[in-house]
């Protein structure tokens, strides 16, 4: 469907521009923290609209499971492959072919670039969470491209 | 047709309040309030049916001797009272529901809107026309 190359694209370019406004000397920080603060109001929207008509959930878990499975697959067109939890509010959604990652080169040479890739993710997470009900802080990582892992540390006030 | 239309977010302040005649505009500002505590109460629902937890629409919260008050709350924890005129009892389950339903895609549409910031009150005026074609038209 040409709508995900679109997104792709546009995902792409939009990091390369904030990459480009931010000087030299402040390194990934800033790039990170704006990527993130605009996928955080993106979740917020998103989730408001696919949960229009679904039923009240019942707990953290059936959140975490409606993120990995209906959400992942309305932005991603896949789901995420593997949910992990310590029953104590860290929880590790594992995706083993991330979409915006499957573009860049599965070798080392682009490793140190993934994270601004995945910052957009990390904050629209963070947003649907928060829109939910559940304040949370969202951390990626990529070992081997195009797999990444994002944790999710759930914070009680 | 409704007498009292409110929106409240989720630390229960309120996002959009707008009653029709506005002699008795206290009076339902205070009703609208009381009536979170009922709103609470059947979110928390302790030892209620699985069926009812997993509805949006909450019903009928509390009838008064003039008003009836309505109230469904969001996945995102937004909730939406309606206060009807009693007298006006013709006013059927499904039409409160669907009054509901009108409301929740028009907030939905407002909350997409990337000018809005959630949190803020609703000024959006699509969302203004909405609801005044909801509440009873003041003579």
């Amino acid at each position: 469907m040409a709508d995900e190359a679109l997104f792709q694209f546009l995902h792409s370019e939009i990091i390369q521009y904030i990459n480009s406004a931010e000087t030299g000397e402040s390194e990934n920080g800033r790039c990170v923290s704006k990527l993130e603060n605009m996928g955080f109001r993106v979740g917020q929207g998103l989730i408001e609209r696919f949960t229009k008509d679904t039923p009240r959930f019942k707990d953290e878990l059936d959140v975490m499971k409606f993120i990995c499975k209906d959400f992942w697959t309305s932005v991603f067109k896949k789901q995420i492959d593997n949910l992990r939890t310590n029953h104590q509010g860290i929880y590790v959604l594992q995706d083993n072919k991330f979409r915006l990652l499957t573009q860049l080169s599965a070798g080392k040479q682009y490793l140190e670039h993934a994270p601004k890739f995945l910052a957009f993710t990390c904050g629209l997470v963070r947003g649907a969470l928060s829109n939910l009900g559940v304040k949370s802080i969202v951390t990626a990582e990529v070992s081997v491209m195009p797999a990444c892992k994002f944790q999710v540390m759930i914070q009680k006030i | 047709m409704a007498v009292c239309i409110a929106v409240i977010a989720k630390e229960n302040y309120p996002l959009y309040i707008r009653s029709v005649p506005t002699q008795g505009e206290l009076k339902f500002h205070y009703t609208v309030h009381t009536s979170l505590d009922v709103v609470e109460e059947k979110i928390s629902g302790v030892g209620k049916a699985l069926a009812d937890q997993r509805e949006l629409y909450l019903g009928l919260l509390y009838p008064t001797e003039d008003y009836k008050v309505y109230g469904y709350v969001t996945n995102s924890k937004v909730k939406f009272v309606i206060v009807v005129d009693s007298s006006n009892a013709s006013l059927r389950d499904n039409e409160i529901r669907s009054m509901f339903r009108k409301l929740h895609n028009s907030f939905t549409d407002v909350m997409c809107n990337p000018f809005y910031n959630p949190g803020d009150p609703i000024q959006s005026k699509a969302f203004d026309s909405i609801v005044s074609a909801m509440m009873v038209q003041a003579c």
